[in-house]
């Protein structure tokens, strides 16, 4: 065991995968020489070398396409997305192409591949470069879409990921890059995709949440405990497609109460997907509405406002107090 | 300081089987007289099947699909240079070269009745999924030869597509990409004039679509595309410097879309007819024809032997297709998605499930009223 940060975990999967299966290929804009604009595989080119971790043109669309064509040819690419919101240049070759293949073909193509791409708001970045577009990858069936919190699991998803028949979206929260270490384990580690986590159990209510805003859910539920003399359940959800329907339901019919946070903008947001699914599944349990709390509807703003728009402890909390009184 | 040229390009044209069918044997390929035959088959077939298919279509047994009628040659042509183990990207003209290679008549059949069964076909054939979204496969070529380069294999990629798709931005990545790693494809722009009704002077203001290999780094020829020998060779150097190291090439085959876009189209609305009749004058199958006479290969009775043979074969293929397409089960709709469904889906397929054996029960109470 070694105390590690996100960046190292999700570096320590790549190097440990890529030793182990030649068919892994790791690349993007800047990720070889440079080791990625955050460093996420750093060292990748002096270990493997160039035919397997290289740098690309500017060229979103072209390394999800290239991508494509490696993983139908049988290789195992692990590409890098600079900022999740350059993805918008690439969207036609991951949702409609990589996507489909499987579908489209009966079976005879797959694409098992994994894109990679920091993402999310908090670290006072320029424009465009703060995106939580993760529900627009949610209404594209065939990708798989996984956001760790932590580096443990960000680590043990990304092999599982790897690993995968299928495209994964693997969304890193870069404000948790470098924010907190974590005891991650030298050997290897695989975590299930499609398996949410129960991080803490409780009995009142249940937080739902995922990304970087994992660490004020939790600050705020022990603020809330204290204050409200209640015990709160939270739910981190590691995989957004396909969601873990069934730990969301069996915990919502226990507490009865729920609050669902993150950090893309609200309407038509995972959140809602969350609510429907509980009203489906689970409307009679609940003592209280669902509530959410998220970025408003609105660009993500310049970061001098960001602190304005992220949800923060005090308004998670607030969500929680009024959920409790209802 | 005066100025200096710091570059200068050329484009080549190649035709080596002209419009009347003489040749020129300085630069005729020493095809085996089997391939000949080989070749005339498959264009015979191409064009057999697109008018039985717009038959079907009429019938409504088949579904909106794309006339290859008038470019018979060109994906052929190009395909002859490929050995067994290359990739081959088609576009949805490339009917003659598919049956070229091998592919299944029924596949095609099934794709345009509407039918994800008719983009399963053998795995070794190793030619890619028929694309719809215009150059999103040049990408995926670069792909695939990428893998072959970092395997150390020997292999070649050869992707199709149309002059529309030059306007495409990954079309542009493509190129860029398959430049900068020097990867073994070939990519063949079948340029037919049209992209539905715009024509090829609206599509791009560059005098010939090869020359824009030149700013990716590496050449580009124009070939006559009705010419299967011009074509031939060009891809054979093609994939010649591909597979020893030295990169890609664009080849775009001149050709016309003699047919419309698809079934719903209507050309008359954007071309004249006598356009399209100084273009039948240079029909890839009269002068393949022609060819294959003046080599003592061809007769009035073969011809009339080999058109009972493929008619034969197609009308199999259609019962075949409709075999198929008759047994194909709607719920099978979720069942490749993923490898795995997941528990929400297996919900959603129950769901589909119980609503289609609903409304079966239904409309079998209502016929039996």
């Amino acid at each position: 065991m070694a105390l590690r940060n996100m960046v190292q975990a999700l570096n320590l999967a790549l190097r440990q995968e890529m030793a182990k299966d030649e068919r892994v290929v790791v690349f993007g804009e800047d990720v070889a020489r440079q080791g990625g604009v955050f460093r996420v595989t750093e060292g990748l080119l002096d270990q493997f070398g160039g035919r397997r971790v290289f740098d690309t043109p500017v060229s979103e669309a072209g390394i999800i396409g290239i991508s494509t064509g490696l993983a139908l040819a049988g290789m195992r690419p692990v590409c890098e997305i600079q900022f999740s919101g350059f993805m918008f240049n690439a969207l036609h070759q991951l949702g409609l192409m990589a996507a489909r293949y499987r579908c489209r073909s009966r079976g005879l193509f797959s694409v098992p591949m994994v894109v990679r791409a920091p993402w999310g708001g908090g670290v006072r970045a320029l424009e465009l470069h703060n995106e939580s577009e993760e529900a627009v990858y949610a209404q594209m069936p065939g990708l798989k879409v996984v956001i760790p919190s932590r580096p443990r699991r960000a680590r043990a998803l990304l092999l599982a990921s790897i690993r995968d028949p299928d495209p994964v979206v693997f969304l890193e929260p870069k404000r948790v890059y470098r924010s907190l270490r974590e005891e991650v384990p030298d050997d290897e580690e695989v975590f299930p995709i499609g398996e949410a986590e129960i991080i803490r159990h409780g009995r009142h209510l249940t937080l739902i949440t995922y990304g970087a805003l994992l660490q004020e859910c939790l600050q705020a539920v022990e603020q809330a405990e204290r204050d409200f003399q209640v015990s709160i359940e939270v739910i981190d959800l590691l995989t957004i497609v396909p969601l873990d329907t069934r730990t969301i339901v069996e915990s919502v019919q226990k507490t009865g109460r729920c609050v669902v946070v993150h950090e893309a903008p609200r309407s038509c947001g995972i959140a809602s997907e969350i609510i429907a699914r509980i009203n489906e599944q689970c409307l009679l349990y609940l003592h209280a509405p669902v509530a959410r709390v998220t970025g408003y509807d609105i660009p993500y703003p310049f970061f001098a406002r960001e602190h304005a728009y992220l949800p923060n402890v005090p308004r998670i909390l607030d969500a929680i107090r009024r959920t409790l009184e209802f | 300081m005066p100025r200096q040229q710091l570059a200068q390009f050329h484009v080549d044209y190649l035709q080596i089987l002209d419009e009347n069918g003489r040749v020129d044997t300085t630069l005729e390929p020493p095809l085996p007289e089997a391939t000949l035959w080989q070749v005339h088959r498959c264009m015979t077939l191409a064009r057999m099947l697109d008018r039985r298919m717009h038959i079907l279509q009429q019938q409504g047994r088949l579904g909106t699909f794309p006339s290859c009628y008038g470019q018979e040659a060109a994906g052929l042509g190009c395909v002859l240079a490929l050995r067994q183990d290359d990739w081959l990207v088609p576009c949805y003209r490339e009917n003659s070269a598919l049956l070229y290679r091998g592919l299944p008549l029924h596949n095609l059949l099934l794709f345009w009745m509407g039918l994800e069964e008719g983009a399963y076909w053998p795995r070794e054939l190793r030619v890619l999924s028929i694309p719809i979204l215009i150059g999103s496969q040049t990408l995926h070529a670069v792909g695939l030869a990428l893998a072959s380069q970092i395997r150390g294999a020997n292999e070649v990629t050869m992707v199709f597509f149309g002059d529309g798709a030059t306007s495409e931005g990954d079309f542009h990545e493509a190129c860029n990409l398959a430049g900068v790693y020097q990867a073994p494809v070939v990519f063949v722009c079948v340029n037919n004039q049209y992209a539905i009704s715009v024509p090829r002077s609206q599509q791009s203001r560059s005098e010939t679509l090869a020359q824009k290999a030149i700013a990716y780094g590496f050449p580009g020829l124009v070939v006559d595309g009705n010419d299967v020998l011009a074509c031939y060779v060009a891809a054979q150097e093609a994939v010649e410097r591909a597979r020893l190291g030295r990169g890609p090439t664009l080849l775009e085959c001149l050709t016309y879309r003699l047919g419309p876009h698809t079934t719903a189209d209507d050309p008359r609305r954007y071309r004249s007819e006598q356009e399209r009749q100084q273009w039948e004058a240079r029909d890839p199958l009269k002068r393949w024809r022609i060819y294959l006479e003046q080599r003592g290969l061809w007769s009035e009775q073969q011809q009339a032997e080999l058109e009972r043979e493929l008619q034969a074969e197609i009308e199999l293929a259609v019962h075949q297709a409709e075999q198929i397409a008759a047994h194909a089960d709607p719920l099978e709709m979720f069942d490749f998605v993923y490898a795995e469904l997941s528990p929400d889906l297996l919900a959603q397929r129950r769901e589909a499930a119980e609503f289609l054996a609903h409304s079966e029960t239904l409309s079998a109470s209502s016929v039996r009223r």
